[in-house]
């Protein structure tokens, strides 16, 4: 005999005749693959750049700074128990002036070791050569800010190095694993033409910044056995009395922090996502296949005479369900490595690496053939359980006709005068509730994934509006190099375009509760001020306490402190006083995880009178450019940020993709709502392609018979549009709760409109489905219906 | 002509020759609102390779009868031994072993599968037979050897029912259950359609159950049992009076 079995050619044969369902429930699980296929690809491939990367250039394990360290401590670093290699460096941020660029740009300058290359974050050196420590003014440059702004080898840059513009000519084009992230000092996102790393010899910056014999930065690199944290608190201990702000491991390194962030929401699109599609798709198996087996009791009754045993009836239908998905599995798998390939080539203008290596997991296909896999049984289960039970000798006679009866539900219909098809479309509902609620569910379903999926954007906009309009309403942020006097503040209002000026004064703190500590960044607030404020759980502003900490709610809930806890402040800088203070105040902040005090009670706690290390500055609209050239020229400024430049740039880079985003996911949830529609209404014309013929042949008209048939899926989806709202509602939350890290949350705020857009794709959707069962009703052949035995 | 008493005496002296024996069968329906009872108190012994025919009008009891013998339903009360082996005492996959290994059914309606081919539908029950006649060969001996890759809407009616008998047969089954194979076919096709059972009967020595509301196929039969009301009321040695092609109705 052939390969095939005859029972298995009844199995390709039933599913070539139900391609039109096997399709739409195929659509729903290539759409579910897909998208954890792309997820978790994305996530291996970004893991496995990442992760060669570190490796070949030497990314170190522990960080720390300090404002002047003598070298000779390095001794003592490496020392450390579990301390393999260590390295010391000088960095320093300064303002560069490029020209063309409005805004001030920022460089950090990096040194290199005096002989050798760093053994520590080592630099990939594309092309060009090592500058020559005796020339001062050579760099090594990150290859994406040379790009964006049109430099070569032999260009130079004009960077204001501790109050001196000095030329820096590049003689190199380079990367590191440390700086995979470009973060600009106070932007959100990345910023290549703003913001680019210098490497230079470590004479060279040791005199710019008079630090001759000395350091303030420290790398290393630890042994598999050490323990990061004594690692920490002994480098601490060393580095404290030299104004260090405390040490810190990979995790908390931007770069990786952004990295591992990305991986996280990876990691959660593919644990959140993917079971919605397949939970429809499974709710569309076990509708598609309890009406199959309904039709096909006497085919089922025949095998069972012939000895065919429960377990294989059984295997049968699920073989059927599997074979429903499995043109979804392969379509998925396709899909989803292409877009796993381009999401990867996407990260390549976010994420700095030499290649992006891209690398499909193979377990990543396992885990979502398997889920779906896994879906179609179950969806499957019930109705080939039914199927295998079929008594065969009952089986063997017609289905008895359908039992309706006048339950409570049906008599409050009598109540209503409705007309008969309208009550026919009720008596179905009722009669076939489950199935009702499957298409419910599953419409629900799809409009639940666009709110869930689209209010992303409503918090993209809400994050926008409160921190650049609402918390940080100032213009201009600027550093100065080193703490300065009222002098600065008053010299910073003489400047062109300025409107007012408020003291800033950020400082490095460790924070205690308990056992918890977290290192921090404290601001002083001016409760007079308006461009820096604060505002609480309801979004509104609310004033800087008068005594005690603020701390952002995020924070609180990383060293578990509520209202009226004591927390220690430790301070990291200048003469390090440590006080325990009340959280007086909650705050609720959406990225980071701050914590802000009075500007007087800043002030005496750090027993410094009226030090400054910046300010937010308040411009006249149309002079910010003359005031950004005459701020580059200030001595002492260290960085310069302009809200009009991030605002720019972050809605910039959300327009790109919101457009993108919002066609893949209403092609996504549409085709969800036209599957779950054209299959109910296509059960609905098998099972009742007679009585509508019949219909038909009494002299209904098409558009009558097709209202019986549309007017209930209508019915279904309007029903089903508040369930879905309900589960985007939740869906959202899920996804805000997963994404949320500490660099930021995502606020849970569904607007309006995307309830309204949502249920608008959902509409169409099924009216397009709806319009094609009507075609179907259109060319019921009246007389061969009526002779298809039941 | 001989009473049934009589027949039934003279069965019980014959017990080697038995092949399937069923005593005090009785089958109530219960609907809920009415009790059903479609089978009162049946005896009976079907000898080893006879042709026997079950007349009686709709509502007899003759399907339910046959249902049971071939192992689709149980009884609400009463045995059938098959080869002196109880069969109600059987488990579900007991009777399914029965129904896979020894008996082969034809339909009124043939209940073809639609999706699969004459070949095909026989194969699928020579798939899980044990010791099979080829699928070509079995709807060569009811004479459909040019028709095998046909789909049942290709075939006529006739065709159909003897694309049934060739499945039913294929598995050299020891009881062959007829439930109307005629009954939905004219006479000159049911004829061919008695033929093949016939020959297949002669040829295989099936056991060979046909029933029927036709009387006219009582001729060919080797005992004819006469149903009403639940019970069995003649039981007529008829010897095969005549050939299929004799026949008429």
């Amino acid at each position: 005999m052939t390969w095939v079995s005859a029972l298995d050619r009844k199995l390709l044969r039933d599913l070539a005749h139900m391609r039109g369902q096997g399709l739409a429930v195929s659509a729903i699980v290539a759409c579910g693959v897909a998208i954890m296929v792309m997820a978790l690809g994305a996530m291996s491939s970004l893991e496995l750049s990442r992760d060669t990367y570190y490796e070949r250039y030497r990314f170190a394990d522990v960080f720390s700074n300090a404002k002047r360290a003598p070298e000779h401590l390095m001794s003592d670093i490496q020392a450390i128990p579990g301390v393999r290699t260590a390295q010391s460096r000088i960095t320093h941020l300064v303002t560069l002036d490029i020209e063309g660029l409005q805004e001030p740009a920022n460089g950090l300058l990096i040194s290199l070791p005096e002989s050798g290359l760093p053994t520590l974050n080592g630099v990939l050196l594309y092309s060009g050569r090592w500058p020559n420590p005796t020339r001062p003014d050579e760099a090594v440059v990150s290859k994406d800010f040379m790009e964006a702004n049109g430099y070569t080898l032999g260009s130079t840059v004009r960077a204001i190095i501790n109050g001196r513009a000095r030329d820096l000519e590049i003689v190199g084009v380079g990367d590191s694993p440390e700086h995979i992230y470009m973060l600009p000092p106070g932007a959100l996102i990345p910023d290549e033409r703003r913001y680019g790393v210098f490497w230079m010899g470590r004479r060279s910056l040791e005199a710019a910044f008079d630090l001759d014999g000395a350091f303030n930065d420290v790398s290393l690199a630890l042994s598999p056995d050490a323990t990061t944290e004594n690692v920490i608190d002994a480098v601490d201990d060393i580095l404290e009395p030299y104004g260090s702000f405390g040490a810190y491991s990979q995790e908390d390194q931007l770069s990786y922090a952004f990295i591992d962030g990305e991986m996280q929401q990876m990691r959660a699109t593919a644990a959140i996502i993917p079971p919605i599609f397949l939970i429809v798709s499974a709710l569309l198996i076990n509708a598609i296949l309890a009406r199959l087996i309904a039709i096909e009791r006497q085919q089922i009754g025949l095998l069972k005479a012939f000895g065919y045993d429960r377990r294989e009836i059984t295997w049968h239908y699920i073989k059927m369900a599997l074979g429903l998905v499995s043109g979804g599995i392969i379509a998925g798998f396709i899909l989803g490595a292409a877009l796993a390939r381009l999401l990867t080539h996407l990260y390549s203008d976010t994420f700095r690496f030499p290649d992006l290596i891209y690398r499909l997991d193979p377990s990543s296909f396992v885990i979502a053939g398997l889920a779906a896999g896994v879906a179609a049984v179950v969806g499957a289960i019930s109705s080939a359980r039914s199927a295998a039970n079929l008594p065969p000798a009952e089986a063997m006679s017609p289905a008895p006709p359908t039992v309706y009866s006048k339950g409570i539900i049906q008599r409050t219909f009598a109540l209503l005068r409705l007309d008969e098809p309208t009550r026919m479309i009720l008596r179905h509902i009722t009669r076939w509730p489950l199935r009702a609620a499957v298409t419910v569910l599953g419409v629900a379903a799809s409009q639940g994934l666009l709110v869930g999926t689209l209010f992303a954007f409503d918090s993209m906009d809400v994050m926008i509006e409160s921190r650049f309009h609402r918390t940080d309403a100032y213009d201009a942020a600027i550093i100065f190099n080193e703490p300065a006097n009222a002098s600065a503040i008053r010299e910073l209002e003489r400047l062109p375009g300025v409107v007012s000026v408020q003291p800033s004064r950020d400082v490095s703190v460790r924070l205690r509760h308990g056992q918890l500590e977290e290192r921090v960044v404290l601001s002083s607030v001016d409760p007079s001020g308006r461009q820096r404020r604060m505002l609480d759980e309801a979004d509104s502003f609310i004033d800087v306490p008068e005594s005690g900490i603020a701390l952002s709610s995020h924070l609180a809930g990383m060293i578990q402190a509520g209202l009226g806890d004591e927390v220690t402040i430790e301070v990291l800088e200048g003469r390090r006083p440590v006080r325990n203070v009340h959280v007086t105040s909650l705050v609720n902040e959406s990225i980071g995880w701050p914590a802000f005090m009075h500007e007087h009670q800043l002030s005496a706690l750090l027993g410094e009178g009226e030090v400054v290390r910046g300010a937010y500055v308040m411009l006249d609209p149309d002079e910010e450019a003359a005031f950004s050239e005459a701020v580059l020229d200030r001595p002492g400024v260290s960085s310069v940020a302009l809200q009009s430049t991030s605002v720019e740039s972050f809605e910039e880079t959300l327009q790109e993709t919101i457009y993108i985003m919002m066609t893949i996911y209403a092609l996504i949830g549409g085709s969800i709502a036209a599957a779950v529609t054209y299959n109910a209404a296509r059960i609905g014309l098998t099972e009742r392609g007679r009585e509508l013929a019949s219909l038909r042949v009494l002299g209904f008209t098409e558009g009558e018979v097709s209202y019986i048939l549309i007017g209930e899926l209508t019915l279904l989806v309007l029903v089903a549009l508040p369930l879905g709202g309900l589960i985007g509602y939740a869906l959202a939350s899920m996804i805000a709760t997963a994404m949320a890290s500490d660099l930021y949350r995502i606020p849970l705020v569904i607007d309006p409109s995307t309830y309204g857009y949502s249920a608008l794709i959902v509409l169409i959707a099924s009216l397009a489905s709806a319009l094609f069962v009507r075609h179907r009703v259109k060319s019921l052949d009246l007389i061969a219906v009526l002779k298809t035995r039941e | 002509m001989p009473t049934p008493v009589a027949v039934l005496e003279r069965d019980k002296g014959a017990d080697d020759d038995v092949l399937l024996s069923a005593s005090g069968l009785t089958k109530v329906y219960d609907t809920g609102e009415v009790k059903v009872h479609a089978l009162r108190g049946i005896d009976l012994d079907i000898r080893r390779g006879e042709l026997l025919v079950m007349l009686g009008a709709s509502g007899s009891g003759k399907s339910t009868l046959l249902n049971i013998l071939g192992g689709l339903d149980r009884p609400t009360e009463g045995d059938v031994l098959f080869k002196g082996k109880s069969l109600t005492q059987r488990t579900d996959a007991g009777l399914t072993r029965y129904r896979r290994n020894h008996v082969g059914f034809i339909f009124q309606f043939y209940n073809l599968v639609p999706s699969l081919t004459a070949r095909e539908n026989v194969a699928l029950v020579t798939e899980i037979a044990k010791d099979p006649i080829p699928p070509e060969d079995a709807l060569a001996m009811v004479g459909l050897a040019e028709r095998l890759d046909h789909f049942p809407a290709e075939l006529s009616g006739g065709e159909q029912q003897r694309v049934a008998v060739a499945r039913a047969i294929a598995k050299r089954p020891e009881l062959l259950f007829c439930d109307e194979p005629t009954g939905a076919l004219d006479s000159k096709t049911g004829v061919r359609v008695l033929e093949a059972l016939d020959h297949v009967n002669r040829e295989l020595g099936a056991t060979t159950v046909i029933i029927t509301h036709n009387m006219g196929i009582a001729d060919m039969s080797d005992r004819t049992i006469r149903l009403s009301d639940g019970q069995i009321s003649t039981i007529d040695e008829v010897g095969r009076a005549k050939r299929p092609d004799e026949l008429t109705w």
